[in-house]
C-alpha cells in the first residue's frame, strides 16, 4: 500500500506532467482562462488517463512486449516497434467510446466537457502517461495508480494556472506580452514554485 | 516648506510638454515620498484615514530594522568569533570590505562596534546594490509605462537583501533583484498586480541559478575559506543533538547568534518587528496563525511517526520555529497582502498550506535543508485558487439562504 501511495504522490507533485515535464502545453495554455472550465478539463484528463494507461499497460504486457505473445505460442516475436501507433490508437478509440457513452448516459457531463473531450486525444500528457508507463516497467496495479496520479497532477496544475490567470485579469501587462507571453512567464514562475518538490526521494 | 516651494517651482518642467517630461515618475516619487499627495477621491465614498499604501510600505520597511541591525551585528560577530579562534584565517583575508573594517574598527568579537562595522561592511553594499539596480528597473518601467513609482519597492529591496547570505557576490545580488523586480513584478504591471512575492522570486532565481553561492556550508559567514553550517543543515545531518553539540542552543537560535542569511537568524528581532505589523493590522494575523498551526501539527505528527534514518523527523516544533527563515518568512513574506489569499477563510488555508509545506520540505526533501522560501512561493501559487473556492462557497451559501 505504501508503495502505491508514494507512487501517487510522486506522480502528482514531483513529476508533475505540466510543471515538471511541460507536457500538454497546448490545452494547458488554451483552456486555462476560467477556473470552472479548467477543472472540467482536468477531470476529463484524470478519467481518460485512468483508463488509457492501464489499457495500454495490458496491451503492452500481453501483445507488444518481447515474448509477450508466449500465451499464443509465439515466444520469439517482439512487436514493441508498434508501440507508438498502438497507444495513440487506443487513446483515440477510448476517447471516442467514452464520448459516445457519456452522450448517451450522462448528457450533463457530456455537455460540461463539450469540446475538451475530443481535444484530449491530442493532449501529449495523455500519450506521455502511456510512454512513461512503458519506460518505467509498471505492472498493472502500478499503472492504474500512475494513470490517476499523472492525470491528477495535470488537473491540479491547470486549476492553479486558471486561478492565477483569473487574478491576472486585473493586472496591467505590457502590450507585447499580453496573452500567450505572460502565460508562458506565469507557467515558468509556477514551475519555480513546484521546484520545492524536486529532489524528494520516495 | 522650502522643499515644498522648490518642488512646486520645478513641477512645470515635469508635466506634459515640459523639459523633463520623461522624468515625471521620478519627480512624482520624490514629491509623494516627502508630502501627502494633493489628489483626493473624486466620488462620494470617501474614507478619511492616514494610512495608505505608502505609509503601509514604509512601516513594513521600518519593521525590518530590528532584524536588519541585529543581522549586521551577528554577521560581524560570527566572523570575528572565527577570527578569534583561528588567527591564521585573519591573516589570510583580503579584499576591500576587509580593509574597510580594519580601517574603521578591529576584529574583537566582544566589541559591539567592531562586529557592527564588520557586518555593515557586508550588508550595506548588498543593500545598496539591491536598491540601485532594483530602483533603476522600477524607475525605467514607471517612466516608460507612465505609472507611479511605488513605495512597495522599499519593502521588496530590504526583504530581498535580508534573505541573502553575507558572502554573496554583488553582481549576483544585481541579477537577483533584476529578475525579481522585472519578471516577478513589473511585467505584470507593478505593485499589486503580481501574483508572487517579488523578493522571493529574486531569491529563488538566485537559489536555482547559482546554488554554489546560496546553499551549502561555506557561504553563511563573512570569512573566506571557512565552512560553517546553518542550524538546519546541522539538524539535517544529526538532528537537534547535532545542532546543540555544534554549540547552538535553543536560546542562541532564538536570539539569533548562529549562522544563516543576514536577516533571518534572530527570531526575537523579527518578532519585535512582526508584532508591530500585527498590531497595526498590516500583516494578517490569520496567515501567521495558520502557518503556526500547519507547522506545529505536521512537525508533531512527524515526531510521532519517527524515523531511524532521518533525524529531521524528531525535530520538535519549537526548533522549527527558531531555525532558518521560518520566523522571517512567516511575518514578512507570507503576509505580503498582494500575493497572499485575500479572503479570511482563504488566509487560514493559505497559512496552513505554507506551514505544512515548510515542514515537509525541511524533513522529507533531502535536496533542500531550508524550505521557507519554496513553501511561500508554493502558497502564492495556490492563493488565487483558494480564494476562488472561498468565493464560490460564499456565493452558494448566500444563494441557499435566499431561496
Amino acid at each position: 500500500m505504501e508503495h502505491y501511495i508514494s507512487l501517487f504522490v510522486k506522480s502528482v507533485f514531483i513529476e508533475n506532467m505540466a510543471l515538471a515535464f511541460f507536457l500538454g502545453m497546448c490545452t494547458f495554455i488554451a483552456i486555462s482562462k476560467k477556473v470552472e472550465t479548467a477543472i472540467g478539463l482536468g477531470i476529463a484528463v484524470v478519467v481518460v488517463q485512468a483508463i488509457t494507461v492501464p489499457a495500454n499497460n495490458l496491451l503492452y504486457a500481453y501483445l507488444l512486449k518481447e515474448g509477450a505473445l508466449a500465451w499464443a505460442g509465439l515466444p520469439d516475436i517482439d512487436l514493441s516497434f508498434l508501440g507508438f501507433l498502438s497507444y495513440i490508437g487506443v487513446i483515440a478509440a477510448i476517447v471516442q467510446i467514452l464520448e459516445m457513452l457519456l452522450d448517451k448516459y450522462v448528457p450533463s457531463l457530456y455537455n460540461a466537457l463539450g469540446i475538451y473531450l475530443p481535444l484530449i486525444t491530442v493532449n501529449c500528457a495523455i500519450m506521455a502517461g502511456s510512454l512513461f508507463m512503458v519506460e518505467r516497467d509498471y505492472n498493472f496495479p502500478e499503472s492504474v495508480v500512475y494513470g490517476i496520479g499523472s492525470g491528477f497532477s495535470w488537473a491540479l496544475a491547470i486549476a492553479l494556472l486558471a486561478g492565477i490567470r483569473e487574478k491576472l485579469k486585473y493586472s496591467d501587462v505590457p502590450e507585447g506580452l499580453q496573452g500567450l507571453g505572460i502565460a508562458f512567464i506565469t507557467i515558468g514562475l509556477m514551475s519555480l514554485g513546484f521546484m520545492s518538490f524536486s529532489g524528494i526521494q520516495l | 516648506m522650502v522643499i515644498r516651494a522648490f518642488l512646486d517651482k520645478i513641477e512645470h518642467n515635469f508635466e506634459k510638454g515640459g523639459r523633463f517630461e520623461k522624468w515625471y515618475a521620478l519627480y512624482e516619487a520624490v514629491d509623494t515620498f516627502l508630502y501627502r499627495p494633493a489628489s483626493v477621491t473624486k466620488t462620494t465614498a470617501h474614507v478619511r484615514d492616514g494610512i495608505d499604501l505608502k505609509r503601509m510600505m514604509i512601516l513594513v520597511w521600518l519593521c525590518t530594522f530590528p532584524a536588519m541591525f541585529f543581522g549586521m551585528w551577528n554577521t560581524g560577530y560570527q566572523a570575528n568569533l572565527i577570527f578569534a579562534g583561528n588567527p591564521e584565517l585573519l591573516a589570510a583575508q583580503g579584499g576591500w570590505r576587509f580593509a574597510l573594517t580594519g580601517a574603521l574598527a578591529g576584529f574583537d568579537p566582544n566589541s559591539l562596534w567592531d562586529c557592527f562595522v564588520q557586518g555593515a561592511a557586508y550588508f550595506l553594499p548588498i543593500y545598496a546594490v539591491t536598491f540601485i539596480v532594483g530602483g533603476f528597473w522600477e524607475v525605467l518601467f514607471a517612466s516608460v509605462r507612465k505609472h507611479e513609482i511605488n513605495e512597495g519597492f522599499f519593502v521588496t529591496s530590504v526583504l530581498f537583501s535580508l534573505t541573502l547570505p553575507p558572502s554573496i557576490p554583488l553582481w549576483q545580488v544585481a541579477m537577483g533583484i533584476s529578475f525579481g523586480v522585472v519578471i516577478g513584478k513589473e511585467v505584470f504591471g507593478g505593485t499589486g498586480k503580481n501574483f508572487l512575492n517579488p523578493a522571493l522570486v529574486g531569491r529563488a532565481f538566485l537559489f536555482f541559478a547559482y546554488p554554489a553561492q546560496l546553499s551549502g556550508d561555506g557561504v553563511w559567514t563573512a570569512v573566506d575559506g571557512y565552512a560553517g553550517a546553518t542550524a538546519l543543515s546541522l539538524a539535517a545531518a544529526g538532528g537537534v543533538e547535532g545542532v546543540v553539540s555544534a554549540g547552538v542552543s535553543w536560546m542562541d537560535a532564538f536570539l539569533g547568534i548562529e549562522q544563516g542569511s543576514i536577516g533571518e537568524t534572530s527570531t526575537l528581532a523579527i518578532l519585535i518587528g512582526g508584532a508591530v505589523l500585527l498590531l497595526t493590522k498590516i500583516a494578517a494575523w490569520r496567515i501567521v496563525a495558520g502557518v503556526m498551526v500547519g507547522m506545529v501539527v505536521l512537525s508533531s505528527l512527524f515526531n510521532l511517526i519517527g524515523s531511524d534514518t532521518n533525524p529531521m523527523f524528531a525535530m520538535p516544533w519549537y526548533w522549527h520555529l527558531v531555525a532558518g527563515g521560518f520566523a522571517f518568512g512567516t511575518l514578512f513574506m507570507a503576509t505580503d497582502p498582494v500575493s497572499a489569499s485575500m479572503t479570511n477563510t482563504g488566509k487560514w488555508a493559505f497559512g496552513i498550506l505554507i506551514g505544512v509545506m515548510v515542514v515537509l520540505i525541511r524533513v522529507v526533501n533531502p535536496a533542500f535543508p531550508e524550505g521557507m522560501m519554496l513553501a511561500i512561493l508554493f502558497g502564492n501559487l495556490c492563493a488565487p485558487l483558494i480564494d476562488h473556492f472561498v468565493v464560490q462557497a460564499n456565493i452558494k451559501r448566500r444563494l441557499a439562504r435566499n431561496v
